[in-house]
């Protein structure tokens, strides 16, 4: 499935990183620690499958015909989804995915903030929504990141080892490439480059208070705009996918 | 000897309260043999709400649309809750969540016998929904007038999340019913997997249960299983028939005298074998809930070990 409208484009993109971050999150359902994670997890993940939900119902409207929300989810392949690498990897240890989604709620606070300005309503629309739930995420991300960075020697360890490994795909947030440099002259999309120094301040500042420190420069890792992913993306569809590949065409 | 008569002074007190449908509340006097039966179900509701995550939750993956994904996440994300609130009553009776939470895993403590079978389809969630939901509800309302108070509380908001649960499930075989062929082959088989053991959940017949006698007397259990099984029947039958589903029980039949649905013989030893542990699924419910539990050790004691150093704080500077 190729899409070619600019705007199409973005929005799928901004749908594609929330629904996979939610299905990795609801990976954890059963699974947490303790019986209030299991509910929190799923409460974070249903956020973001909500999200991506509103992205895709939009996307759907703009390309009109038979295209709906879930040609988006269930019909593309590996190389037609443009989410970044961060919200794919597999979801590790509890430490892993708390990193992670660390890392990202610092940047989808000021990401939703910026796009609720976006000249286009719909985006400023779903951006509004967004904006209060990563608001809430941040707050509980940050409160995970102080609880496991300064609790015992063992969650001090393989909280600074999830960063070490997480930290060179967070630069592919902040990329701008020749999609984004059309809409962000145009006020519809977010400049990503100006979100840099604020996500920075946040992670710094919260590491700090948890005695961990950031990883080392070491280069990073991006491709996820260009549908070059990870291997992980492919088995994370295959299942995703399942019902709507074995049984084409049917209502459920 | 004084000691005794006022222990029979208490436990006749007890009885008249609970005869005279007043509520039981944590702090008041309990007959110790009321309390550990109240621990037995109220813990056995719990786990069965948190085992129950997985076989509903292995469908979140694999969810055929979105909607019907975040439906599930919200669905199985309210057991857990459920899970939650029973726990928490259980608590108020004098015992810990890690108590209780290793009494599942020693298998002193039982859960629901049904999340024992696998969700082989994604027609399993409709049934699990609908039939399993439904049994739950039947039985839970009549729990919100048992005799301690906070169970019967939790009851009455649990109640009310399952019934949008059953109309979910219901929701979702009444779609593959009205779709292409292999979609109502698919409900039609899941029902027929889920049939029987969905008769099971309310236990052994009156004549046979162990605790139902005293659980009655002391209004812990309001209805029989018996009659609790005939009301499912009798509500899940109609609602089959409605959609076009047949209900695999050659022997099903509606008897005009008793205005309720005669059904056939349930097979016990099924039931005996699933729950002494030799159901599908067993081993793999319980590995599952203990690995879970193994693997968060290290984030329990980070938890711990952060509020401690919270609390020094304040102290040291004191």
């Amino acid at each position: 499935m190729k899409l070619h409208d600019p705007l199409t484009r973005y929005v799928v993109r901004l749908g594609d990183d929330a629904l996979i971050m939610g299905h990795r999150l609801s990976e954890w359902m059963s699974r947490a620690p303790f019986l209030e994670e299991d509910i929190a997890l799923s409460n974070v993940a249903l956020d973001f499958v909500g999200r991506a939900r509103l992205f895709y119902q939009y996307a759907a409207d703009l390309m009109g015909g038979e295209v709906t929300e879930n040609t988006f989810a269930y019909q593309r392949d590996v190389r037609d989804f443009t989410n970044l690498l961060l919200c794919e990897l597999p979801r590790g240890d509890f430490a892993f995915t708390l990193c992670r989604q660390f890392l990202y709620d610092a940047y989808s606070l000021p990401f939703t903030q910026a796009l609720c300005k976006s000249a286009d309503s719909q985006l400023a629309a779903i951006a509004a929504k967004a904006e209060k739930e990563s608001r809430y995420h941040l707050r509980r991300s940050r409160d995970w990141m102080l609880r496991l960075g300064d609790g015992t020697a063992e969650s001090h360890e393989r909280c600074q080892d999830a960063l070490d490994q997480l930290w060179i795909y967070t630069d592919e947030m902040f990329e701008c490439d020749a999609l984004l440099d059309g809409l962000i002259a145009a006020g519809i999309a977010v400049n990503t480059e100006g979100l840099r120094s604020e996500w920075l301040d946040t992670v710094t500042e919260t590491l700090h208070a948890a005695t961990l420190v950031i990883p080392k420069a070491q280069g990073n890792v991006t491709g996820g705009r260009e549908g070059i992913h990870t291997d992980d993306l492919g088995f994370l569809l295959a299942e995703m996918q399942f019902m709507q590949r074995a049984y084409p065409g049917l209502q459920w | 000897m004084k000691d005794r008569m006022s222990l029979v002074g208490n436990e006749q007190k007890f009885q008249s309260r609970v005869d005279a449908e007043e509520k039981v509340e944590p702090k008041d006097w309990m007959p110790e043999k009321y309390r550990q039966n109240l621990i037995r179900q109220i813990s056995q509701h719990a786990h069965s709400e948190v085992i129950g995550e997985q076989p509903e939750g292995n469908w979140i993956s694999r969810a055929p649309t979105l909607e019907r994904k975040a439906i599930l996440m919200a669905k199985v994300q309210d057991e857990a809750g459920h899970g939650l609130y029973l726990y928490a009553a259980a608590e108020t009776l004098g015992i810990t969540r890690d108590e209780l939470i290793d009494r599942l895993h020693t298998g002193a403590s039982k859960y629901a016998s049904i999340f024992n079978y696998p969700s082989l389809t994604w027609a399993d969630i409709g049934a699990i929904g609908w039939l399993v939901d439904s049994a739950a509800i039947v039985n839970q309302v009549s729990l919100q007038n048992t005799s301690y108070g906070p169970y019967a509380r939790a009851m009455v908001k649990i109640c009310k999340e399952e019934s949008f649960h059953q109309r979910q499930g219901y929701n979702i075989m009444m779609t593959l019913m009205q779709g292409a062929e292999l979609q109502r082959e698919m409900a039609q088989d899941a029902l027929n997997r889920w049939w029987w053991p969905s008769l099971m959940m309310f236990g052994p017949h009156d004549a046979e249960s162990a605790h139902s006698a005293q659980s009655m007397k002391w209004k812990i259990k309001r209805r029989s299983n018996d009659e609790l099984r005939q009301q499912f029947v009798d509500q899940a039958v109609q609602q089959a028939q409605a959609i076009g589903l047949a209900v695999p029980d050659p022997d099903l039949v509606w008897n005009e005298q008793r205005e309720h649905y005669d059904f056939g013989a349930i097979d016990w030893e099924e039931f005996q074998r699933v729950v002494s542990g030799n159901g599908p699924c067993n081993r793999q419910r319980l590995a599952h809930h203990v690995s879970a539990h193994k693997e968060g050790a290290w984030v329990r004691e980070a938890m711990a070990a952060y509020e401690a150093k919270r609390r020094a704080v304040p102290a040291e500077v004191a």
